[in-house]
């Protein structure tokens, strides 16, 4: 499939937005700088290789962790439901909602369950899922998807808000920020005390305590996860850590990552329903650990490190190209470098080709990975990997004969020497050629010299003489 | 020591090449310039097209394998031979081997000066204001980031002036500035708003590809600024 | 085949094993906790300034016998939800007027927390490096007292305050062990999902106070 470039030109030709994307990720930026520099964080970088050993010992042993992890939240009277895909998850809360007669539910932010359309699903049975998190319900209102892993509507100014407030709402246009967080509040408020099912996703899940961690900085996940009776929680297989002290490495990575808190406003670290001693609480706990393709990724022993991401968003902020396109022209819910290397291995390299090349390798992202996923290392194995299925394919002629006969100049000097003296005659017809007209819409084309560099050295002579001591 | 100048420099900046050897036989090392050399591979690799990169990579190795030591005047080519000839040739032990044996005497430019020639000031004279982009593989692969700053330090009559987010990419990225336009283009002028903030008429690298980017967007866009690469502003007099 | 079956099998299968074969693998290495030394005074220092730069206000008295005062001035005429908590009957707040508390049914104490202005808890632990308040469910600390009422105050002695969440979890290995719910309370509740521009008081409290007894 080809590039959105419709969209993409639109996005950039957007001052609005390129202003609104800059600002957002160039502020997430400094507040992470500020936490994780040598004075504020010295062991910064031994927690990332900390996070990493953990996060490989724990996805090459994920069957272990996963029954253990179950063995303890049933001995803390939860239960566990593997699900092989979003249907199966969605058929389970359908169920169990059909079963105790609910017709609404709440929920706090769960890219997994954008990932698997969950409240579309819901929806078509008639079993509301209300928004909890502020930029969730805003977007779910707005029939929009996340911009962003972490600031979901970031693409959204306050007059947008105003706007789809009105119209979903029925309420006056209100355009001052903190009185639309207090219009939200209210609705949901009603919500969260009403509804009988809270529904969440979970940073991690802790294998040697059956329990789920959720961080957040609203209070939604807390009331969604308190409130209600039934808490049912959904999260990919990958979440897992071995241990709740392995979160001394991951909670100090995750916040400072994303935002530039060195905690965020709430991490609740849950484990089943309340204890014969508790007054509040739900009474049931149901854990869904979807696979929807994760076992897929598994199976690359290269590429399986893309499990360890624990979707702090900020590769998304630091990519030059993320920064630019932004978050609706990826394809998947996924966006960013984190998208771009597992949207082709769950959907299949055949998709989006594309997307593996949108991408300069600078390596931004890998350099802020908390958990040190080797991300333009994975890009480039995508892009062999799309070659080789266009070389099957017979399809990919024009760019790969241009590389075939690259290297075989590359390989034989003297064929090298003389195209390159005839490059200089051809040169100024070649921008209104193809890959050069490309260049030549955003640059001016540079002119090829009139001596190469070859061409010099030939013409002097060779080394100069050997004056004094030789250092090389 | 053996130039090995990249196919960028040789066809489009040989006077990149010129101000090296200039640079390095004022220091009275006698330079060699093998002339088989052509290209690293690097747009053939980073493009999927692992083969042919595996192709002009083995031609590499053939040209310079008796070379005692190698410079370079590019981050991202060095970067290629010195880190990614190794997953070019993971599959090959013996041509393993050889990359392994070879990747301690390639050396980027700069680093060649400060490390191995132990020079910091070559007796350059520059007047002006430049201001220094850190190109990606130059700074994220083989961590140059002080060593070109304190060669500049050391030319008389020049100004560094830092510009902000200067470790941004400046959207070169090879193929991908052919492939994906727009964004290159997009990601140029972001980075020479940051240029022009700092009142630089010169902006300097370690890499010819990130200045030739750079310089395209600059000229599209009518501005008084150059672009030179920092071998040309080290032998400057 | 059961979903739980085939994606363990699955899961194994990629991992090079046979569908039935269990993992062989090497421990991991024990946890790095890093634990400063701080002292009694250096910790509450600490988590004082970090409480106040995240916007919370904080109140240090001399003793239990201090705090009432304090609260009562904090509460004016607004009303009150307090935690069963040992420590708050200690200090006299559950007497005071506006205050509501003794809540052990549930249905009862959600909608005296929905009513109230405020919630009053102690906690179970407090973190200096962070400003953090740690709170277990428990009969004594319920939920919804600390979340639900737009402003929170907790009171508690200085001794409960721990360095830092390393060494909260080198004491407490296992908190599922003691409680359904541990959470962990840095600042009041806020967004910035509208236009970057900060907002408290989303959905939990918007004003969170802490009064520490130096003398406990």
């Amino acid at each position: 499939m080809n590039a959105p470039e419709r969209e993409i030109r639109q996005a950039i030709d957007d001052p609005r937005l390129q202003l609104a994307i800059y600002t957002a990720t160039g502020r997430l930026i400094d507040h992470r700088a500020g936490v994780v520099s040598a004075e504020a964080l010295p062991h910064y970088q031994a927690l990332r290789n900390e996070a990493n050993a953990i996060k490989k010992h724990t996805i090459e042993n994920l069957d272990y962790y996963l029954e253990q992890l179950e063995s303890n939240i049933v001995a803390h009277g939860g239960k566990v439901v593997y699900c092989r895909d979003g249907e199966e998850a969605a058929d389970f809360v359908l169920d169990l909602a059909k079963k105790r007669d609910l017709h609404m539910l709440v929920k706090s932010k769960s890219m997994t369950s954008e990932e698997i359309h969950f409240n579309e699903r819901l929806e078509r049975h008639r079993l509301e899922a209300v928004e909890t998190d502020l930029g969730e319900y805003i977007l779910q209102l707005a029939h929009q998807r996340p911009y962003h892993i972490v600031a979901p509507a970031l693409h959204l100014t306050r007059y947008d808000v105003a706007d789809v407030f009105t119209k979903e709402l029925g309420l006056e246009n209100e355009v001052v920020i903190e009185k639309q967080t207090k219009i939200a509040r209210g609705v949901l408020r009603q919500k969260f005390l009403q509804a009988g099912i809270g529904v969440s996703g979970a940073n991690f899940l802790v294998a040697d305590s059956g329990a789920i961690v959720v961080v957040e900085n609203e209070g939604n996940a807390r009331l969604s996860t308190s409130a209600p009776k039934i808490h049912i929680a959904i999260a990919g297989i990958e979440k897992v850590i071995p241990r709740a002290q392995d979160l001394a490495v991951f909670l100090n990575l995750l916040g400072r990552s994303a935002t530039g808190q060195p905690l965020t406003v709430y991490t609740s670290f849950l484990s089943g329903p309340r204890r014969d001693t508790e007054i509040d609480g739900p009474d049931e706990f149901y854990l869904l650990l979807l696979d929807n393709g994760r076992t897929k990724l598994l199976a690359d022993p290269e590429k399986r490190q893309s499990l360890y991401c624990i979707r702090c968003g900020a590769c998304l902020n630091h990519c030059p190209v993320y920064r630019k396109i932004g978050g609706h022209n990826y394809p998947w819910v996924y966006s960013g470098p984190i998208g771009a290397i597992i949207t082709p291995q769950f959907h299949g390299i055949t998709g989006d080709t594309w997307l593996p090349f949108a991408s300069s390798l600078c390596g931004a992202c890998a350099e802020v990975c908390p958990v040190k996923i080797e991300i333009p290392k994975l890009l480039l194995k995508l892009r062999e990997e799309v070659a080789q299925v266009k070389r099957n394919e017979g399809s990919d002629g024009m760019g790969r004969f241009a590389f075939q006969l690259f290297a075989w100049v590359a390989t034989h000097p003297k064929i090298y020497l003389l195209l390159a003296s005839f490059g200089s005659i051809f040169f100024p017809f070649v921008p209104h050629v193809g890959p050069l007209k490309k260049w030549a819409s955003q640059r001016s084309v540079p002119e090829p010299a009139k001596q190469s560099f070859h061409q010099y050295w030939a013409s002097r002579g060779g080394p100069a003489k050997r004056r004094g001591n030789d250092g090389a | 020591m053996s130039l090995f100048v990249t196919c960028i420099v040789d066809q489009v900046f040989p006077q990149v090449g010129i101000a090296m050897t200039q640079v390095l036989e004022r220091l009275d090392y006698q330079v060699d310039f093998p002339k088989a050399q052509t290209c690293c591979g690097q747009p053939a690799f980073n493009s999927g097209y692992t083969e042919e990169a595996r192709t002009i990579a083995r031609h590499f190795l053939n040209v310079f394998r008796d070379s005692e030591s190698i410079v370079v005047p590019s981050g991202s080519c060095t970067s290629m031979i010195s880190h990614h000839f190794a997953d070019v040739f993971q599959n090959d032990p013996k041509l393993l081997a050889e990359v392994q044996a070879l990747e301690p005497r390639v050396w980027e430019f700069s680093r060649f000066l400060l490390e191995a020639a132990g020079v910091e000031d070559v007796g350059a004279r520059f007047d002006g204001v430049v201001t220094y982009h850190d190109s990606c593989h130059a700074l994220r692969e083989l961590h140059i980031q002080s060593g070109p700053r304190k060669l500049l330090a050391k030319v008389r009559g020049l100004t560094l002036a830092e510009m902000g987010a200067a470790e941004e990419c400046c959207g070169f990225g090879g193929t991908f500035s052919i492939k994906f336009p727009e964004v290159s283009g997009a990601m140029a002028r972001t980075k020479i708003e940051s240029i022009r903030k700092t009142g630089a008429a010169t902006v300097v690298s370690i890499d010819s590809s990130c200045l030739m980017q750079l310089q395209g967007v600059i000229d599209r866009a009518g501005l008084p600024i150059r672009t030179l690469h920092l071998a040309e502003v080290l032998a400057s007099r | 085949m059961t979903a739980r079956e085939q994606i363990l099998g699955e899961i194994r299968r990629a991992l090079g094993r046979a569908a039935s074969q269990p993992p062989l693998f090497r421990e991991l290495p024990a946890p790095t906790l890093r634990i400063p030394r701080l002292d009694r005074n250096l910790r509450t220092d600490l988590f004082v300034q970090k409480f106040e730069t995240l916007g919370g206000k904080a109140f240090r008295v001399r003793d239990a016998s201090a705090v009432l005062p304090v609260i009562a001035e904090l509460l004016e005429e607004k009303s009150a939800v307090a935690s069963n908590s040992p420590f708050l009957r200690k200090c006299g707040v559950t007497g005071l007027p506006q205050v509501h508390a003794g809540f052990t049914e549930r249905a009862e104490l959600k909608q005296a927390c929905a009513d109230a202005d405020v919630g009053i808890t102690s906690v179970d632990y407090a973190l200096a490096e962070t400003g953090t308040f740690v709170m277990l469910s428990s009969h004594n600390e319920a939920r919804l007292v600390s979340l639900l009422p737009p402003a929170h105050i907790a009171i508690f002695p200085r001794s409960l305050i721990l360095a830092n969440l390393d060494e909260l979890l080198s004491i407490l290995p296992r908190p599922a062990d003691q409680t359904s719910s541990m959470v962990l309370i840095t600042g009041p509740s806020r967004t910035a999902d509208i236009e970057q521009i900060l907002v408290r008081g989303v959905h939990g409290p918007g004003e969170i106070y802490a009064v520490i007894v130096e003398a406990e």
